[in-house]
């Protein structure tokens, strides 16, 4: 099933004529209403009428995650705060977070692009969705909500966490589709194992997750456990989003919604455009966003293109499960974190640099992070209450910072292994790839 | 009458104890008391031992995380209700303790390390009721 064929299977070369159009239009927009944008694109010599088609995306500088925190809040917004109804806001190294602005439009499209993802997972006015990612100012949650209402879908806005009552309503309600992150899929198998429910009463058929990289062994896990097929979503909320692309039924990699969203992959050193097939960093452009257009975003994530045909019917082009990242950030139960961030914590509390180890690991399916610290003397005292105290607080802050509950490891001084050069702050145990 | 205690951070790891005793031992330290209060993830050796200002030096060249903390001794007669009738005088003046450990000698005494915030009045109250406190040099090396 394909939710707009018109779009989803254009001729490539009508679609690279809209993407043409639509880029022109866009480039023209940020230049007159964002200074952030006319004042780069002028420090390259470059005006609105130098773009006319696709094949000029390349003259076009970049966009990157510190040119988002430079403008906090709103300096990439290209309409009044009139035109925006909605603002998502994300995790950023130094506490700050990443915002981003929606008009009533983009809201539309946005719907737009998950109602296609969704149908790409056999989701039809007839399902019944769970939509068990969290609902706030991350994306996940009210992105599937919206775009499975478009469907036509009856949307169960649970959000994350409150396992038994997800396996009740899973149960009572008959949920035919649930959206979430992969981990917490495993997670609610399990629990589902556990909670001796009547297996004929489970009538999931399909799975949307993503938000946080998995594996294959991930997705085989998954669909035992909850009897479903299990989809990947791609997206981030510089872009829109979850549906930013998409997996069909072949399961052959993410077809990417190149009509609002152009990708391309570089090399992350040069910046150089590699061709399809490549391994490099991703990079988008938005040619229909309204409220924050953005023009060839890093995502830093690195992946590959594939442009043949699928046997979907869809010719939009397919992007690889991602590989990593070109920067060192950690992506924790969907949860974006930057050892920068923990270092910031670490450094409010204390005149002295302190030593800490990140410790990540997946224990049931749920991913865990352990923070070392290095108890060093001016932390010490001989007092377990004024030890734990001092704990709690650092618990505390990286909760309210990371919105993440970190296991606090104090440990002796020199415990950590110093390495020359950059340290090595971050210990991965998850078994990925 | 305010005695030099060593505070280590420990962390819980097979061997940790043994490194520093075999520290204090190469350097000739005796140790004459000790106590260590735990948790899950590590532990807090307190001790009272001769030479304290050289022992928390080797400690730290060692790389152990080291803290002198003030504390008393006091002096207590090892039989029933020694311990008793000290702590009432400690309570009775409404001085708080931090925590305390007490070691035994063979002369029919026992000596209880406190720690506690008001340490000058602990020994002002423990002094007019007439009770013994340990003084520094009966317990560290000279």
């Amino acid at each position: 099933m394909i939710w707009n064929a018109h779009y989803e299977c254009m001729e490539r070369e009508e679609l690279r004529k809209l993407q043409g159009e639509r880029l022109q239009a866009m480039v023209e927009k940020v230049y007159f209403n964002v200074p952030f944008y006319r004042l780069k694109l002028q420090e390259k010599g470059i005006e609105p009428g130098d773009i006319r088609s696709i094949d000029d995306l390349q003259k076009l500088p970049f966009t990157t995650k510190q040119d988002l925190r430079d403008t906090y809040p709103f300096g990439l917004f290209a309409v009044p705060l009139q035109h925006v109804v909605r603002l998502h806001a994300s995790s950023g190294t130094t506490g700050k977070s990443t915002v981003v602005g929606y008009t009533h439009n983009d809201i539309l499209m946005w719907s737009e692009v998950v109602a296609r993802s969704l149908t790409m997972a056999g989701v039809t006015k007839s399902d019944i969705v769970q939509v068990a990612y969290g609902y706030g100012l991350f994306t996940g949650g009210l992105g599937l909500h919206y775009g499975a209402e478009k469907v036509g879908a009856s949307v169960i806005p649970i959000s994350g966490g409150n396992t038994r009552k997800q396996l009740q309503l899973m149960e009572d309600f008959g949920s035919t589709a649930i959206a979430c992150t992969p981990s917490y899929a495993a997670y609610l198998g399990e629990a589902l194992a556990e909670e001796k429910i009547d297996r004929k009463n489970i009538k999931l058929k399909a799975g949307i997750f993503g938000a946080e990289p998995w594996t294959e062994e991930m997705r085989t896990q998954i669909e035992r456990l909850l009897g479903l097929k299990a989809y990947d979503i791609y997206g981030l909320s510089e872009v829109i989003g979850p549906g930013v692309s998409m997996e069909c039924s072949c399961q052959n990699g993410m077809h990417i919604f190149e009509d609002h969203f152009i990708p391309e992959i570089i090399d992350p050193e040069t910046g150089d455009v590699l061709p399809y097939g490549e391994l490099g960093e991703l990079v988008f452009t938005t040619v229909t966003k309204e409220a924050m257009p953005l023009v060839r975003y890093r995502t830093r994530d690195l992946t590959r293109l594939h442009a043949e045909s699928c046997q979907c019917g869809r010719t939009l082009v397919r992007m690889e499960k991602c590989v990593g990242r070109s920067d060192d950030m950690l992506i924790i139960r969907g949860v974006n974190v930057f050892p920068s961030q923990i270092e910031s914590v670490l450094l409010e509390m204390s005149e002295t640099k302190p030593h800490y180890l990140l410790v990540v690991d997946r224990e049931n399916n749920l991913d865990t992070i352990e923070i070392q610290v290095e108890v060093e003397e001016q932390f010490f005292s001989d007092e377990v209450r004024e030890l734990e105290n001092l704990r709690r607080r650092i618990h505390a802050n990286i909760s309210s910072l990371l919105g993440l509950s970190a296991s606090i490891r104090l440990v002796e001084p020199g415990t950590i292994e110093r390495s020359m050069g950059k340290a090595q702050r971050v210990v991965d145990k998850r078994k990925l790839n | 009458m305010i005695i030099k205690q060593l505070s280590v951070f420990l962390e819980n790891r097979t061997g940790r104890l043994t490194e520093l005793t075999g520290i204090l031992a190469e350097n000739d330290i005796n140790i004459s008391a000790f106590s260590i209060a735990d948790t899950a993830d590590y532990g807090i050796l307190r001790m009272i031992v001769g030479r304290p200002e050289i022992a928390a030096d080797v400690l730290r060249k060692n790389g152990f995380t080291v803290r002198i903390t003030d504390v008393v001794g006091m002096i207590v007669p090892h039989r029933p209700g020694g311990l008793h009738k000290a702590l009432q005088i400690i309570s009775e003046n409404g001085i708080a303790i931090d925590y305390m450990y007490a070691f035994a000698s063979g002369d029919c005494k026992a000596t209880v390390v406190i720690r506690a915030d008001s340490l000058d009045r602990i020994i002002d109250v423990l002094q007019e009721h007439k009770l013994e406190l340990l003084q520094a040099g009966d317990v560290y090396q000279l």
